[in-house]
């Protein structure tokens, strides 16, 4: 990196500095360390995974023949899934109001749309145990066949996801032009055919990277999902809580890296395509 | 924008599901602690109904939280919380300012290097420190090596705050990152030409001006660390209690939910105020907006 750096000495090259070059490595790998550490691990032999003892994936094998790793996976992609469509819809929907319409209240109606990002985690966990428990939708869930018990974790995800997506298809709406769907009303499209194949279209990239981004958030929620998850109702996350409690195994290890791989391909897919089509704009 | 009532038939169909569904399982839910916070457990013959209730008793529940005890773990949440920021801030800041003195062609890497991690799983981020630090974890092992250690270094205050700098330290950065991108050169050209060393030309034109970011990070990291329950759960051990171990204990092991609904609010009540705290900066600077 540094032959590639012009020897510029001048008073605003901070980028040439040596001290922040430095200081870069130093945080990059006081961050990464650790992560590269528990992948690395998962492929060592070392029970203990305290020394590196050679490469296996047996950890791999032993955590895909762990039943319970597995269906708590299964439990955490179902949820995941079903989670980011209603999300996504309802996500959608809040956009394009909010992007349309002029309405009364609308600054507190947005404030209020914010509020599920902004409470602290626990305090939503607790509040929807709370609900679930005394509405009897607790109880009656718990008794539903698979994958229906999961319909509370469900609706909680749901709730913390779709405000988020509704964030990112309206800054992707903010770029549309307006005269597109005048064009589109002027040669006598009615409004469900200029929202279908005017405005959805554009939408599109947006709608992706929402729902790519509630998909992480579901699949990685543990505060909410161990307030609202029953006995017989495990997500990932939360087993992983419970295994983590027992000690170091390598075993999590396989499983984390499986969890990361899903994760961070998601992300830098929503990543690519919430990339602006055209220049950055500040 | 369309006043609503030219098409309040769309207006209706867009506005209606996501309101619903937010009143239903977030509005009613928060509804439900509210009033929780102000109840009691139901006496049954003379003994403490498990799950029955007395509704709306008073506000027993947030005197009992001022108690000594619990008023000093709030006290703990803040200072651990605070110094976490501050840290998030001071190593934050240097990441934020190279980013962007960087070559253009470094800087969409640099801020995915920064980013990513905060994609990967909290659980599991923690989980990948309880390995490194434990006993027998690597940064025993090499000051080993220089003759140190073995020191216990997780279940401490010392891993809550390592561990709460390490999991927000990203987002403290983007908000800075944020400004000083939009920070005008010139004007650090024109201190340094007039004779300001780097450090004052620092201290007195970059800092003020990236002021608005600065406020912004401070509270986004704030705001989680206060309410955090992962990390001081899984890094701190019992004797580094925060609020959030003490809600998830009354709602599980201690089962005192009236309690635990009173010091969510409490919660909630210090993280509207460090929002309302954050809107009153940017009012003042008004312009540069985060």
């Amino acid at each position: 990196m540094a032959a590639q750096l012009k020897p510029g000495q001048g008073p605003l090259d901070y980028g040439s500095r040596t001290w922040l070059k430095v200081l870069f490595a130093v945080i990059f790998f006081v961050l990464y360390a650790p992560i590269i550490t528990l992948v690395a691990f998962s492929f060592n032999t070392d029970k203990r995974g305290v020394v590196w003892r050679g490469f296996t994936l047996d950890n791999y094998t032993k955590a895909w023949n762990n039943a319970s790793l597995i269906e708590a996976l299964t439990n955490s992609l179902v949820i995941a899934v079903i989670a980011t469509v209603i999300a996504t819809v309802l996500g959608a929907l809040t956009a394009l109001l909010m992007w349309r319409f002029r309405f009364p209240f609308k600054g507190a109606y947005e404030g209020f749309m914010a509020l599920p990002i902004v409470i602290p985690e626990i305090c939503m966990g607790v509040a929807l145990l709370l609900f679930f428990v005394n509405s009897g939708m607790m109880e009656l869930f718990v008794h539903l066949p698979w994958p229906l018990n999961l319909g509370n974790i469900i609706f909680a995800h749901v709730t913390f996801c779709f405000p988020f997506v509704a964030v990112v298809v309206r800054s992707r709406l903010v770029g549309f032009n307006r005269q597109l769907e005048e064009a589109s009303k002027d040669l006598g499209a009615s409004e469900w055919q200029t929202f279908w194949s005017i405005i959805v279209p554009f939408m599109k990239p947006g709608l992706i990277a929402g729902a790519l981004l509630a998909f992480t958030l579901s699949l990685d929620d543990f505060v909410i999902t161990f307030f609202t998850s029953g006995p017989e109702t495990v997500t990932f996350p939360v087993k992983v809580y419970s295994l983590v409690r027992r000690g170091v195994s390598p075993e999590i290890n396989a499983a984390s890296t499986v969890l990361i791989v899903i994760t961070v391909v998601a992300t830098v897919l929503a990543m690519k395509l919430q990339a602006p089509p055209k220049a950055d704009k500040g | 924008m369309e006043n609503w009532k030219q098409n309040p038939r769309v207006f209706w169909t867009l506005g209606i599901p996501p309101s619903l569904w937010l009143l239903a399982f977030f509005i009613i839910p928060l509804g439900f602690l509210f009033v929780m916070s102000f109840s009691d457990k139901a006496m049954v013959d003379g003994q403490v109904s498990i799950t029955g209730y007395d509704y709306l008793t008073g506000i027993t529940n947030y005197i009992r939280a001022f108690d000594s005890l619990y008023l000093g773990i709030m006290w703990k949440s803040v200072w651990i919380s605070a110094l976490a920021t501050a840290l998030c801030l001071l190593t934050a800041y240097p990441i934020a300012f190279g980013i962007c003195f960087a070559q253009d062609k470094w800087k969409p890497l640099l801020l995915l290097l920064v980013v990513l991690p905060f994609w990967i799983n909290l659980l599991i981020r923690t989980y990948a420190l309880i390995a490194v630090f434990r006993t027998q974890g690597y940064v025993n092992k090499i000051l080993g090596v220089v003759g140190l250690g073995p020191y216990e270094m997780l279940y401490n205050n010392f891993a809550v705050i390592f561990g709460l700098v390490y999991v927000y330290m990203p987002f403290m950065v983007l908000p800075l990152y944020a400004t000083i991108e939009r920070l005008d050169k010139s004007y650090l050209e024109a201190s340094l030409d007039l004779g300001g060393s780097q450090f004052q030309t620092f201290l007195r034109v970059t800092v003020p001006l990236t002021m608005p970011g600065i406020i912004s990070g401070i509270i986004l990291v704030f705001i989680p660390c206060l309410g955090s329950f992962l990390t001081p759960d899984l890094l701190g051990g019992a004797n580094a209690l925060m609020i959030g171990n003490v809600i998830e204990r009354q709602f599980k092991a201690a089962n005192d939910w009236p309690f635990g609904s009173a010091l969510s609010f409490l919660l909630m009540y210090a993280t509207f105020g460090a929002l309302a705290l954050r809107y009153l900066f940017t009012l003042r600077s008004k312009g540069v907006d985060v």
